[in-house]
């Protein structure tokens, strides 16, 4: 964004303009530069009331907007864990360019942590009585321990293959994927095998005589207050807080250090980056993010088996971070919802707008559709919904204030 | 003493060696040139001092320290720093972006000592003033020069490598890249220069080295080379 003397490129069409200057004048571009110039605690006074907003949406039971085949709780609930995937993908795929396409392994991982330990199926169950860990609070004491069993399987799947490129990564990554599950599947003595693991814990909250097991429990609630809403809202106090985390390591040096790898590698350890160290950062947060959804989900249904954690879903969530837009947090939100939201959308939907539809039918094919989406999404708009607009540490705030400035001002004609 | 010493180095890309026990040295305050065809190991040689290529065997030593192991990041903190061929600019970051990360891996010691280095690149490059709000990407080919050299200048090189500068370049825009590098060595920055355009960098250099195969096969003054008709045959391309 222009810092000084204003050039005319916010009119013309960005290729028009002989200077080349980031385009502006989108929609998007100018909603950024006014949420960017605004305070601090403008910001904060502003988006607490539209995550609020957010939060409520189940309970709004907005007509067209709820999903009919399955409760709406539900839907977002598993929003809620592809939102977190894909904050966490984001960072290993938008941000620092690696490609990946065995995250669905660390999602298994976190999942599977938190059913070893609280499982009663499972040999280590530590829900016992000699076990160390509380009825009541078992899984929350269990988020962080499978947070940070996550975090150090990234730490040993990227240590050795973080020194592969492009492809490559992305093969070794794809293989990883498919170990976790085939361990899973394999691993009878721990893992319960293809039986899975059942009766996981879930925070003990909220029981009464409607909800004996809490609110929290599958199947509690009734009308628009189910469980799905419960495990909805804690994910969104997870995403919020993982968005603050993730989001100022995005300003500092780190950030810096993951745009410079994803833009050129070499260039960057010339520049003096230790692009093997901030790689493996990038790994590491974006596995134990990963790892804090799958804790969510096994927490939510209760239950884990292989089959849910198939490759499939791995390009789910890239699918999800590429047609929301790489690198943008917002944008990678977004597309974790419509991932999730439109095969919902169209569940159990006879008619749209009047017009009768075979909606199950729609739901079935989504692969086909997110497919075609997908192609169409890149020859458009190969950036994503919501592009990234990379600033940096140097300027920060400072520099949208003086490109708001600027644009107030007068048209200076260019020397050059 | 040679400020970097560079002795017997082998470098292989798996089992083809490109470098066969090449050894030259630049002493402190030089440009030093070193010229060869196509293929000739020039950018592997580059690659091998700024450390993003490991050495199959032999040494280079900065500044009477031995840096054959030392990690590529760590020698720019030294003060080796490249500007690669084919530039490397951050496409996706702004003219001033790039010149940050140029500076990522020095201290400084205050804003100003900070502000100071950006005007010093900007008095060498107006160009790059002009145009310190655009993408790195769109810039045409002889300001992504420019802006590689300047973002090298960032960190405060000790020496200077500099690969192909001119590659690709118009021949006005090429007289003026040469320009400033002569003034930036003069004005104490050590350079260490792979060309293939010969007549230019010979005639500024202090001494030059002929890369062939892998192997140096000439070296001397950078004027003498330019007037031995072997070397004017080769590589300058008069009859």
């Amino acid at each position: 964004m222009s810092t000084d003397a204003p050039t005319g490129s916010r009119t013309g069409t960005p290729t028009s303009t002989p200077t080349g200057r980031r385009p502006h004048g989108g929609v998007g571009d100018a909603l950024r530069l006014w949420w960017d110039a605004l305070a601090r605690p403008t910001q904060w006074a502003l988006g607490v009331p539209f995550i609020l907003l957010v939060a409520l949406l189940p309970v709004l039971q907005i007509p067209v907007l709820t999903t009919v085949g399955t409760s709406f709780g539900a839907v977002l609930a598993q929003f809620g864990m592809y939102a977190l995937i894909a904050i966490g993908l984001n960072v290993v795929v938008g941000q620092a360019g690696l490609l990946d396409l065995g995250y669905i392994g660390f999602y298994a991982i976190g999942a599977y942590t938190v059913a070893i330990l609280t499982s009663p199926a499972s040999p280590w169950n530590q829900m016992g009585v000699d076990g160390w860990l509380s009825q009541d609070w078992a899984w929350l004491a269990a988020l962080p321990v499978a947070v940070a069993v996550t975090a150090v399987s990234g730490l040993v799947l990227g240590s050795p293959t973080l020194r592969l490129r492009g492809d490559y990564l992305a093969i070794v990554t794809l293989g990883f994927g498919e170990i976790v599950r085939l361990l899973a599947d394999n691993l009878d003595e721990v893992t319960g095998g293809g039986r899975g693991l059942a009766q996981v814990a879930y925070p003990r909250l909220g029981e009464s005589d409607a909800n004996p097991n809490g609110v929290f429990s599958a199947g509690s609630g009734s009308g628009v207050l189910t469980s799905g809403v419960w495990w909805y809202w804690t994910s969104l106090v997870l995403i919020v807080v993982v968005l603050l985390l993730v989001g100022n390591l995005e300003r500092s040096r780190v950030g810096r250090s993951w745009v410079a790898i994803r833009e050129d590698e070499d260039a960057a350890e010339i520049m003096g980056v230790p692009t093997f160290r901030f790689k493996l950062w990038a790994f590491v947060i974006g596995a134990s993010i990963g790892g804090m959804s799958g804790a969510l989900y096994a927490g939510q249904v209760q239950f884990v088996s292989p089959t849910n954690f198939n490759v499939i879903n791995s390009v789910l969530f890239l699918c999800a971070v590429v047609l929301g837009g790489q690198g943008n947090k917002l944008g990678v939100i977004l597309g974790a919802f419509l991932i999730v939201y439109l095969p919902n959308f169209f569940l159990g939907r006879t008619e749209i707008l009047g017009l009768p539809i075979d909606g199950t039918r729609i739901a079935e094919l989504r692969y086909l559709f997110f497919g075609i989406a997908l192609m169409v999404l890149m020859i458009f708009r190969p950036q994503g919904l919501l592009p990234v607009r990379q600033k940096l540490l140097a300027y920060g705030r400072t520099l949208y204030l003086a490109a708001r400035r600027a644009s107030t001002q007068p048209v200076v004609k260019e020397g050059s | 003493m040679p400020l970097l010493e560079i002795t017997d180095m082998t470098v292989a890309y798996g089992r083809i060696e490109a470098l066969h026990g090449v050894t030259l040295h630049v002493d402190d305050g030089e440009l030093v040139t070193l010229i060869g065809a196509n293929g000739a190991g020039k950018t592997t040689t580059m690659r091998a001092v700024s450390g993003i290529r490991p050495l199959s065997s032999g040494s280079i030593v900065f500044d009477g320290q031995d840096i054959t192991r030392m990690k590529a990041h760590v020698r720019v903190a030294e003060g080796i720093v490249q500007a690669p061929e084919g530039r490397g600019v951050f496409a996706g970051m702004t003219v001033m972006e790039n010149l940050e990360m140029g500076c990522y891996a020095r201290t400084f010691a205050s804003r100003a000592e900070h502000d100071a280095t950006v005007d010093r690149v900007f008095e060498l490059f107006p160009r790059l003033a002009e145009r310190r709000t655009q993408l790195g990407g769109t810039m045409s080919g002889g300001e992504q020069q420019m802006l590689a050299i300047g973002r090298a200048l960032m960190a405060r090189p000790r020496v200077l490598l500099l690969d192909e500068p001119s590659m690709g370049l118009a021949p006005m825009i090429i007289q003026q890249i040469f320009r400033i590098v002569s003034e930036i060595n003069a004005q104490g920055t050590t350079v260490l220069l792979v060309e293939q355009n010969a007549q230019q960098a010979l005639s500024r250099s202090d001494r030059a080295y002929v890369l062939e195969t892998g192997s140096v096969v000439r070296t001397g003054p950078g004027k003498e080379l330019l007037a031995d008709p072997a070397i004017k045959d080769a590589y300058l391309g008069v009859a």
